[in-house]
């Protein structure tokens, strides 16, 4: 060997791997302002649509009168729910299994929602002409607060349901209800609250919030009449299945809908849904003849596109006097607003809520969930969350915390105490879910160690003292949370997106000098998928990362995949990329083995080609296989190297992960100060660690901006309150606290690569571990539970219930 | 609508152009001028995605009319690059530190750290933090942004950039 040949250390690492912090690839042309957005799409002959929206939560709506507004200049045309009834559009369906109006249909049911739509050259006309449009109203009774949403003599929201016993969930039991859910043994459940030693209740609240990305919603469309196709630039996270909605809705062959997901300014579950924008675009695109573009405005994203959460969840632990739980009970208040247009796999009206037994052992365990109409905006989705996983994961953990209190033991005690153990997995849950794999103890006892968890409470007690004393006004909380997540929707036995299984794709075509194109189902919103699904074909196939091109988001090009949300595309896609790659490497295995004249079996993979075992100077790298494959295949073989893989995974993933926030509260003022976030996650093998590290941070902020504010609100008269960046919490730089990453590693024994996905894990144990230490921190002074969001003036008034403020 | 003529500077090239008065700038450069890298966030001037540089000073092009940026000096994203193409000082520090995700804060978050650096060549971290706390970012959480300025702010006075410790 000359000093010119490579070490094994330097060929892996020319790879940029699995396990490499590898520098993203998108970031080349996003640092220059070079990405591509929806509303960068500019097309010949474009025109601007825009919404009017009706100021009344719940009013009839007496008239449109559009006359002055198309005497504007530039208004071309207004279109309404009766243009919409003639190609049968006024109404869509949902994605779960309810309808919703594209544009009023008689009546309006919550503030801002979309009644016409006004068409002009420019976006400027357009809202010159959405002010000239008269709209005659007659105000009706709100709906605002849930709970008063099945009183016998709650106003009736959906007329359009009159007379529907029974949904697309079962049995209704008032015109404002939507389903009910049930999961687990009641009987056994209830018989262990009986023979309880202890037992906790608490009505446990997660607010309404929205999961507002920078970019808004947006698409551009474009009907050609000549060719009857249709051309969607949109910002969705699952282009594919627009697609066939917009094909089924539309009754457009579905060869002939191109749909583009271009660069997307974040998603966080916004961009899983359709919404009427799209709808009355691509009308007035076949109306006009004329591409149309449409683009949310700030106050419009956060008012009716789809808010998330409002899961009111009232929970009963039960347990032994030593700290050993026997049984959960909770039954769930699901406010869905106007229209259940909840983002959720078809079969599963509360997603994934089922969850909610977390990381522990419960022998038993009952979940009843309602779901239920408001005068509010629909929804909701997954704001980073797998669907509903984030309101089960509060649900518990804040339990939890409320149990050690009875019981006056540590949090962390209790947890350690209840934990699932390693011996257990596969591990068959009360609720019915498999957890695929998990070490509690291991990140827990890391977790504790490395933040100093015992002196922490030391020094807790300390201030305790000292508050009582008079010495101080400031008081300590330590947050505890401990999460087991459900990622990777799904297997097709549980999950369905209207009747099309969850499962993800990836098609990989090498080219003869040894680089390569990989088409994905999925679409990254900002998760770096150019990146990261590259790194996996390195690993797998001996190519350099930098030699694979990743496109996604045309789905004229790419396989069909159900998209990305729910932490599902390393999952789901990124099973799907392995599992293609090694379709590769078997073709590529028997091309080496005919080019160096051996029988297949006597070669063994290294790093980037084969080898002949036992002949180390016999090796042909997966370059020259790629060059052989247009050339010189084995007689039979069709020329070529690419494979293309469906992915129907046989169980969902489970990642985990031990948080712990130190916080101080002023109780004078309610002002908080963030002293310390720990965040160890076990997200399995570890594809990016720098990508891992960036998704953990960004989810650890919206976690903060959730616990401790961020909450869309309406008013007694059913008017939204946080329609800006004014009023709804945006963290900036300065309030975000300083974030400490850490990490275990249990792959996933059912994944090829042994990944389970980490996008939405630090929201979900996020939220609790925030709610938790202002919870702590107030429980010495005889608080059990305060609500979310954990504002400081929330805080205030909490201190003066408590009678710590004068 | 009657248009007015302007004519202004934009990334070192004389532009012109014929707009409404009440047309705001970043309309003005993303759809006359058709450089799209800067965005639009909220239209209120509170998340700073739109953010440019006009005769020294940071601003929310959102919240300015064209007439108003009549005759003045304006760099936008697309001016931040070497003039040989390289990556500047900024953007490179915002690519080795991961300081982006989605993308779309990331144009006004460097035009907003490029005038931060020349106001205060050597913040510190609380400084860099107040600096670009009119820029909201959705993705990162902030703690790799300060990275990626403190990246660029190393590399521009020439000194080795020393990441802090956890």
């Amino acid at each position: 060997m000359n000093d010119m040949t490579p070490t094994r250390e330097q060929r892996t690492a020319a790879l940029e791997g699995m396990g490499c912090k590898r520098k993203r690839v998108e970031d080349i042309r996003f640092t220059q302002g070079k990405g591509n957005y929806v509303d960068d799409v500019k097309l010949p002959g474009m025109l601007h649509g825009d919404f009017v929206r009706s100021p009344h939560p719940h009013a009839r709506v007496k008239k449109i009168d559009d006359s002055e507004a198309l005497k504007v200049p530039g208004v071309l045309a207004v279109i309404t729910a009766e243009t919409l009834k003639t190609v049968n559009l006024a109404w869509m369906p949902t994605l779960a299994g309810d309808v919703q109006m594209v544009l009023a249909d008689g009546k309006v049911l919550f503030q801002n929602q979309e009644v016409a739509f006004v068409v002009a050259t420019d976006r400027y006309a357009a809202d010159d002409g959405i002010n000239k449009v008269v709209v005659e109203y007659e105000p009706l009774p709100p709906l605002v607060d849930p709970f008063k949403s099945m009183d016998a003599d709650a106003p009736v929201l959906r007329e359009d349901l009159a007379g529907k016993t029974s949904g697309a969930h079962g049995p209704r039991k008032h015109h404002n209800h939507i389903f009910e859910w049930t999961v687990g043994d009641k009987e056994l459940t209830d018989a262990a609250f009986k023979k309880a030693e202890v037992t906790i209740k608490e009505m446990i609240s997660y607010h309404r919030t929205h999961p507002s990305p920078l970019e808004t919603c947006q698409c551009v469309c474009s009907f050609d009449k000549i060719k009857g196709e249709l051309t969607i630039y949109g910002t969705f996270q699952a282009p594919h299945v627009i697609r066939t909605v917009v094909s089924l809705i539309a009754k457009l062959p579905e060869q002939k809908i191109h749909v583009i997901a271009p660069d997307i300014g974040g998603g966080f579950g916004n961009k899983v849904g359709a919404y009427p924008g799209y709808i009355c675009a691509a009308v007035a695109s076949i109306v006009t003849g004329k591409p149309v573009k449409w683009v949310e405005d700030r106050i419009e994203n956060l008012t009716a596109t789809s808010f998330a959460r409002d899961y009111h969840m009232t929970t009963e632990i039960a347990a032994t006097k030593d700290g050993k739980v026997t049984g959960l009970r909770v039954h769930v208040l699901a406010d869905h607003g106007a229209f259940d247009a909840c983002a959720d796999p078809s079969k599963w009206p509360a997603g994934f809520f089922n969850i909610v037994t977390g990381s522990y052992d419960f022998p038993t365990a009952h979940l009843a969930v309602d779901g239920v109409y408001t005068n509010k905006a629909p929804g909701g989705v997954a704001y980073r969350c797998s669907f509903r996983v984030t309101e089960a994961a509060y649900c518990i953990e804040r339990a939890m915390d409320i149990l050690a209190q009875k019981l006056n033991m540590d949090p962390a005690e209790l947890r350690l105490k209840n934990f699932i153990k390693p011996e257990q997995f596969p591990y068959h849950s009360a609720l019915g879910w498999e957890y695929d794999s998990g070490d509690y103890h291991t990140a827990m006892r890391k977790m504790m160690e490395t933040t100093g968890y015992a002196a922490l409470r030391k020094e807790q007690a300390e201030k305790r003292a000292a508050f009582a004393r008079g010495e101080t006004r400031e008081i300590m909380g330590l947050g505890v949370s401990f999460f087991t997540e459900i990622v990777g929707a799904g297997p097709s036995k549980n999950c369905d997106i209207l009747g099309i299984a969850m499962f993800d794709s990836c098609e990989i075509r090498m080219h003869p000098t040894g680089a390569g194109i990989a088409r994905m189902g999925t679409k990254s919103q900002g998760q770096g998928h150019e990146t990261t699904w590259a790194q996996i074909i390195a690993t797998e196939i001996g190519i350099p990362a930098d030699n694979i091109m990743v496109e996604e988001g045309n789905t004229d090009t790419a396989p069909y995949g159900l998209g990305t949300y729910g932490s599902r595309s390393t999952p789901v896609a990124g099973a799907a990329i392995a599992m293609a790659a090694r379709k590769i490497k078997a073709k590529a295995q028997m091309i080496a083995a005919y080019k160096l004249e051996v029988h297949e079996d006597d070669l063994e993979w290294d790093i980037d080609g084969f080898r002949v075992k036992g002949l180390p100077e016999k090796f042909m790298s997966m370059k020259d296989i790629c060059w052989a494959a247009y050339n010189s295949v084995p007689p039979g073989m069709e020329p070529g190297l690419e494979a293309v893989s469906y992915y129907d995974p046989p169980n969902m993933t489970y990642p985990f992960g031990a948080y712990l926030c130190v916080m101080d509260i002023d109780v004078d003022t309610g002002v908080y100060k963030v002293r310390r976030f720990y965040a160890l996650d076990d997200c399995g093998t570890r594809i990016n660690p720098m990508i891992i590290e960036g998704q953990v941070h960004g989810g650890l902020t919206e976690a903060f901006a959730i616990a401790m504010g961020q909450e869309i609100r309406y008013d007694e008269a059913g008017n939204v309150v946080t329609g800006s960046f004014m009023d709804f919490f945006m963290p900036t730089a300065v309030e975000t606290p300083h974030w400490e990453t850490d990490f275990t590693v249990t792959p996933s024994p059912h994944h090829p690569i042994g990944a389970k996905g980490v996008g939405e894990s630090p929201n979900v144990g996020g939220v609790p571990a925030f709610s938790n230490a202002v919870n702590d921190a107030f429980s010495f002074l005889g608080s059990t539970h305060i609500q979310m969001p954990h504002d400081y003036w929330r805080n205030w008034k909490a201190a003066k219930q408590l009678g710590a403020v004068a | 609508m009657a248009k007015t003529h302007v004519t202004m500077k934009v990334n070192g090239a004389e532009v012109e152009g014929l707009v409404e008065p009440r047309t705001l700038l970043v309309h003005f450069i993303r759809e006359n001028l058709g450089m799209t890298g800067t965005h639009i966030g909220c239209e209120t001037t509170h998340c700073g995605a739109c953010t440019v540089d006009i005769d020294g000073m940071s601003v929310k092009s959102c919240t300015m009319f064209a007439v108003q940026a009549q005759c003045s000096d304006i760099t936008t994203v697309e001016g931040m690059a070497n003039a040989d193409g390289t990556l500047s000082a900024l953007q490179e520090g915002f690519r080795m530190m991961h300081g982006l995700q989605c993308g779309f804060c990331t144009p006004g978050m460097i035009m907003r750290a490029h005038r931060l650096l020349k106001e205060n060549a050597s913040p510190s971290e609380d400084e860099i933090r107040m600096g670009i706390s009119g820029n909201i970012c959705r993705c990162t959480g902030y703690q790799n942004i300060v990275k990626a300025i403190q990246y660029a702010a190393a590399k521009i006075n020439g000194v080795e950039f020393r990441e802090a410790a956890e």
